[in-house]
């Protein structure tokens, strides 16, 4: 059985208003994507949902709508990209039948809060003597291993920010629209927090929540918006902590995607627009080496050509991703309603969103189509 | 069973740098429950990955991933030298920040300044950021 996104939206973003609560923020996000299918909260039977700030997630999802009659819930969190394992895991659960209309939410006050209250870290006892600032540590350690293997330069990772405040301009709910072009010189004189990566190296800090709605294909039909189907999904994981990845220049996005690609029997050739989770510059210069874009080690030169940027050969993280658009302590939610944007647009048939998770340690891969694709 | 954690405690207190080996007799890091048995190791490695943490108001400090000779990779420090002078592959060898393994640059092995850090001279300070 295939299944479809049928409902996107997000909640209110950037800085929300006071007194707001993550479960404040799925509940909007989730009655607008109700509304934008044309489903209600009594057809919801499957909840999905995990918070930095909420470990019984799915409960409160169902909770804050009033859902009384809910039969499967999952509330998997394994960092930034957990919501395209909800999106992998309702699939399943609907071709079992353990449900017929999935809700996948998030929600973070990450912002007005402060990310040490929203986003307690657990951090190892064999590295907390070391004093890492997690998770941007880890990142700027692969960052540093990937220039000396590879030559990869702190230019060619400021390009990543650079079109990433490029495409923002382009979205009002960006966090940076209307602010302007983004320099390579301004990215490398921002100061540096954990060398060779800066504070432009980092994504923002921001509130903000989404939710989808997902069904079987057959009922997609029924519905007001064009299916987005999924096509594939792939789930791989390495290590909990940096310490124990295998390879500091290869993530298990390599495992995700081959998995993705090989159930919608495609390959990175037929993606014409990628959302990659790009809470540093690092990380979407490996997953378009992982996922198969470029060569290993040629991230840094694809970045750099353009390739990626407004008008390049392979449009990536669209909204301005979560560099320049919104950043809401988990990004991968925000990064499948982009993903569905695009496929509805129409400009593009197969789009490939890549969450990640914790550092480096969970990747999952969801391949997205129009009904040509399907 | 006895707390992975707190066997290479009792190391540390010895100034062993100690680690376990699987069933195999490949090495694992950190400590943990699936280990078959414990090793000492000889102390000596080489820099896998390195980073300078610049917290507001702090002194920076260094911050990398080390491979020991023996197959292990931990994070630790590398102290003795500035932080923005710690190179990837640079060899370390062992030092102690009380109970905590750090590493000093082996300029025995590298290719540091000659005369410096001799086989048997003493370990530079351990910093204490």
């Amino acid at each position: 059985m295939t299944v479809a996104i049928v409902g996107a939206a997000e909640s209110d973003l950037g800085l929300v208003a006071p007194g707001l609560t993550p479960t404040d923020l799925m509940a909007q996000a989730s009655l607008r994507a109700l509304e934008d299918c044309g489903l209600a909260t009594g057809d919801v039977d499957g909840l999905y949902a995990a918070s930095t700030q909420l470990p019984w997630a799915s409960l409160n999802l169902g909770e804050a709508l009033g859902v009384r009659e809910a039969r499967t819930h999952d509330s998997t969190m394994i960092g930034g990209g957990s919501p395209i394992a909800h999106l992998a895991h309702a699939r399943a659960a609907i071709a079992r039948g353990d449900c017929e209309v999935a809700l996948i939410a998030y929600g973070s006050t990450q912002r007005s809060v402060g990310r040490d209250r929203a986003s307690v870290q657990e951090v190892s006892p064999w590295e907390a003597p070391y004093r890492p600032m997690l998770p941007l540590t880890a990142y700027a350690l692969a960052a540093a291993r990937h220039m000396h293997e590879y030559g990869t330069t702190p230019e060619q990772l400021a390009q990543v920010a650079v079109s990433a405040r490029q495409w923002a301009q382009g979205n009002e709910r960006a966090w940076t629209f209307g602010k302007g072009p983004l320099s390579v010189g301004e990215v490398l004189a921002a100061p540096r927090i954990c060398d060779p990566l800066g504070v432009k190296d980092c994504c923002l800090l921001t509130d903000g929540g989404g939710a989808l709605v997902v069904t079987s294909a057959e009922r997609a039909r029924t519905l007001r918006q064009p299916p987005v189907h999924l096509l594939g999904a792939g789930e791989a994981s390495t290590h909990r902590h940096l310490s124990s990845m295998p390879s500091l220049t290869q993530t298990a996005a390599v495992q995700s995607g081959a998995r993705a690609f090989a159930q919608a029997r495609l390959t990175p050739a037929d993606v014409t627009c990628v959302q990659l989770y790009d809470a540093f510059t690092i990380t979407p210069v490996l997953f378009l080496e992982d996922l198969g874009f470029c060569a290993k080690g040629d991230g840094g030169p694809f970045v750099a050509s353009g390739a990626i940027g407004p008008g390049g050969a392979l449009p990536m993280n669209t909204n301005g991703g979560g560099l320049a658009y919104q950043h809401p302590g988990m990004y991968g939610l925000l990064l499948l309603i982009e993903a569905v944007r695009q496929v509805r647009s129409g400009a593009h048939d197969v789009v490939l969103a890549h969450g990640n998770g914790g550092v480096f340690s969970a990747q999952t891969t969801a391949l997205l189509g129009s009904g040509a694709a399907a | 069973m006895e707390s992975p954690a707190f066997t290479f405690a009792a190391h540390a207190a010895r100034g062993e740098l100690a680690y376990q080996v699987d069933a195999a007799g490949l090495p694992l890091w950190p400590p943990q429950v699936r280990g078959a048995g414990w090793r000492v190791s000889d102390g000596l490695g080489t820099v896998y990955a390195t980073t300078t943490v610049r917290r507001p108001g702090e002194e920076p400090h260094d911050l990398s991933l080390v491979d020991l000779d023996e197959g292990v990779r931990l994070m630790s420090r590398i102290v003795g030298v500035a932080p923005e002078d710690v190179a990837i592959g640079m060899r370390v060898r062992l030092a102690w920040d009380g109970e905590v393994p750090v590493f000093v640059e082996d300029v025995a092995q590298g290719a540091g300044l000659p005369g410096a850090n001799a086989p048997g001279a003493p370990s530079p300070a351990p910093d204490s950021a």
